[in-house]
């Protein structure tokens, strides 16, 4: 019987894997055809460009906000840092666009991770939300500093970064937010994720527990940062240029709101409504105003009124609502039988 | 300018940087709660001077009382609507954390809706003439501000120390579950701490129209987390810590700006509080607490 139950527990994980691959690799490809052959506008090959930076910002910022339970009001700082990075090096190393783009990503990566660490340490250290606070000075600050640099362009931003085609853009930020988002997904179930989520629910039990709850914060917040040090580089190569205005607190709200309305803790909630959220503005331009005025009403109506966002904890699981709609339709029948 | 005029220039802008703080420390205090949008009252407070002075020319007291009472009646109504609910029911702190995010873009947003984001410039309140002292220059404003912000502190000293409220505000901070049961009305003492630091913050709003000629809807950001820091680098949830690390920081820009450049200022004052979070997180004036479980 155990056994049984051991063998069909690994046949349903296998299914699900199988299904999640599969449909992911449905979508992947019908987005390069229909990007490969013009199909889509300039517009919206761009639209779905900045979805999956947008995604990868959301599901990178979920990490820290909803699955360690700690306030970042400075992700687009680190979003710049890996933007100024990444540029810099794919302008000046003399390498062809294809060596240099890779390693220009990686590097900006790292160079986002090396800062969150410089912050994290003090602020992590300690019980509280200090790291609310550190991030929010971090962001507006490393936009002071960037504005008053010279040879990154000052106030000007840095332009004339090279730009890789459409196609290529495409395949980089989607291969990365699927890598992204599968590797949250396997982190929230390991050994690590595991002492992270018992750091939100009660950071003095998980100590007495022996969880080295500064490392472990660390480590949530530097994968974060590293994540969005890559959007970074991605967004500056897909735009042609860094303007450090445009990485404000408000570009960090902005991430933060798409957590908070998918559910903080919800990896398909952080998808979902940063495609929402990036889609939306486009199209109704006129709201542009009083876009931060209905943001801000958003999050406090969500937080009083459903604390953990929309989704919640739940995870939209294509085979789970097969499996329920399943349920459903043999419990019709079954009533059927019995009338 | 001499290293002395510096310093009391510090000592000025550090005055306001103390107001704004005192209500970041009294907050934290009673709730645990940093409250983001306490910033913007400095903001709401500057907007009501410009209100009464330039749209509608009225007298400088009616601004002042205007500014004071608005801004008091902001930081009721924030408490009210926004943070009540989740006060009572002991929601995580993210929660509130992002409710207090929330309310800084929406009194931002609401003010740049208002009065269009540029920014806004005030007449003179009072003078900004300088004064000759010795053979050092010093601005009348440095002086004022100096000499309300002393008053300010002893008037909050003797409310929290000497009345009644003020015993109920220390009870409240330091168990509100025993002090409700003393008969203490503990949600009416939060409000009030609400309304007393807001009003804390329409004087440093004042004053900061009295120094600075203008205004605009996000000056409250960056203003309200330097006095933030300034709360944390005198020790937060301590009255004359608040003070301290106001006057510290407010020389500390001041001399970095005369002395190093003015645009690594901001720089600084984060520099500050990363060592402080590393070295005594505590603070200069406060104590250690240790966690019940």
């Amino acid at each position: 019987m155990g056994v049984d139950k051991t063998q069909n527990r690994k046949k349903k994980t296998a299914l699900v894997y199988g299904v999640n691959f599969l449909l992911t690799a449905l979508l992947f490809l019908l987005f390069t055809v229909l990007i490969s052959s013009g199909s889509l506008s300039r517009l919206q090959s761009n639209l779905v460009i900045l979805v999956c930076i947008n995604v990868l910002m959301a599901v990178s910022l979920n990490l820290v906000t909803g699955v360690l339970g700690q306030l970042v009001l400075g992700h687009a700082g680190f979003m710049l840092v890996g933007a100024y990075t990444a540029a810099l090096f794919t302008k000046s190393s003399g390498l062809p666009l294809e060596v240099a783009l890779p390693i220009g990503l990686l590097l900006a990566g790292l160079v986002a991770a090396v800062f969150s660490v410089v912050i994290g340490i003090p602020a992590l250290r300690l019980r509280g939300d200090y790291l609310a606070i550190i991030t929010l000075g971090f962001g507006e600050i490393i936009r002071v500093v960037a504005n008053n640099l010279d040879f990154i362009g000052g106030a000007q931003g840095l332009s004339g970064i090279p730009s890789p085609d459409k196609l290529t853009l495409f395949l980089y930020s989607s291969v990365l937010v699927i890598l992204a988002v599968f590797l949250m997904f396997t982190f929230g179930r390991s050994r690590h994720g595991r002492a992270v989520i018992s750091i939100r629910e009660d950071e003095i039990a998980a100590e007495s527990s022996g969880v080295n709850t500064t490392y472990y914060k660390l480590m949530a917040f530097v994968l974060a940062a590293f994540l969005a040090g890559i959007a970074g580089g991605l967004y500056a190569h897909h735009v042609g240029m860094v303007d450090p205005s445009k990485y404000d607190f408000n570009r960090s709200v902005e991430f933060l709101i798409m957590v908070v309305l998918g559910g903080m803790g919800s990896i398909t909630g952080s998808i979902i409504s940063a495609t929402v959220l990036t889609i939306l503005p486009q199209m109704l331009t006129d709201f542009d105003r009083y876009r931060m005025l209905i943001y801000s009403i958003i999050l406090i109506v969500v937080m009083l009124f459903r604390p953990t966002g929309l989704l919640g904890r739940y995870e939209i699981s294509v085979t789970g609502l097969a499996g329920k709609l399943r349920d459903r339709i043999k419990g019709r029948s079954r009533k059927k039988e019995e009338v | 300018m001499s290293f002395i005029s510096q310093v009391l220039n510090g000592l000025g802008l550090g005055s306001i940087y103390a107001l704004v703080a005192l209500g970041y420390s009294m907050v934290y205090g009673i709730v645990q709660l940093i409250n983001f949008a306490h910033g913007d009252i400095i903001m709401v407070g500057g907007y009501m001077v410009y209100l009464v002075l330039v749209v509608l020319g009225l007298p400088l007291w009616v601004a002042v009382l205007v500014s004071i009472l608005v801004c008091a009646a902001v930081g009721i109504l924030m408490e009210k609507l926004a943070y009540h609910r989740l006060l009572t029911k002991g929601s995580p702190r993210i929660s509130l954390l992002i409710t207090a995010i929330g309310v800084s873009i929406f009194l931002q947003n609401a003010f740049m809706l208002m009065f269009n984001s540029d920014p806004k410039s005030v007449p003179t309140l009072i003078t900004r003439e300088t004064l000759d002292l010795a053979g050092q220059s010093i601005s009348i404003t440095t002086l004022i501000n100096i000499a309300v912000s002393v008053v300010m502190m002893v008037l909050l000293y003797l409310l929290v120390n000497r009345t009644k409220v003020g015993k109920a505000m220390q009870a409240t901070s330091e168990d509100a579950g025993a002090a409700k049961l003393m008969g203490i009305n503990t949600n009416r003492i939060i409000t009030l701490t609400f309304a007393v630091g807001s009003a804390l913050a329409a004087v440093g709003a004042l004053l900061y129209c009295n120094a600075y000629p203008q205004i605009s809807p996000t000056m409250g950001n960056l203003f309200g987390l330097k006095a933030f820091v300034a709360a944390v680098l005198g020790g937060i949830g301590s009255i004359p810590g608040a003070m301290i690390g106001g006057y510290l920081l407010g020389v500390a820009e001041i001399l970095t700006k005369a002395y190093i450049s003015s645009d690594f200022t901001d720089a600084v004052v984060f520099g500050i509080l990363i060592v402080v979070l590393m070295v005594k997180p505590a603070g200069i004036m406060g104590k250690y607490r240790k966690e019940k479980v």
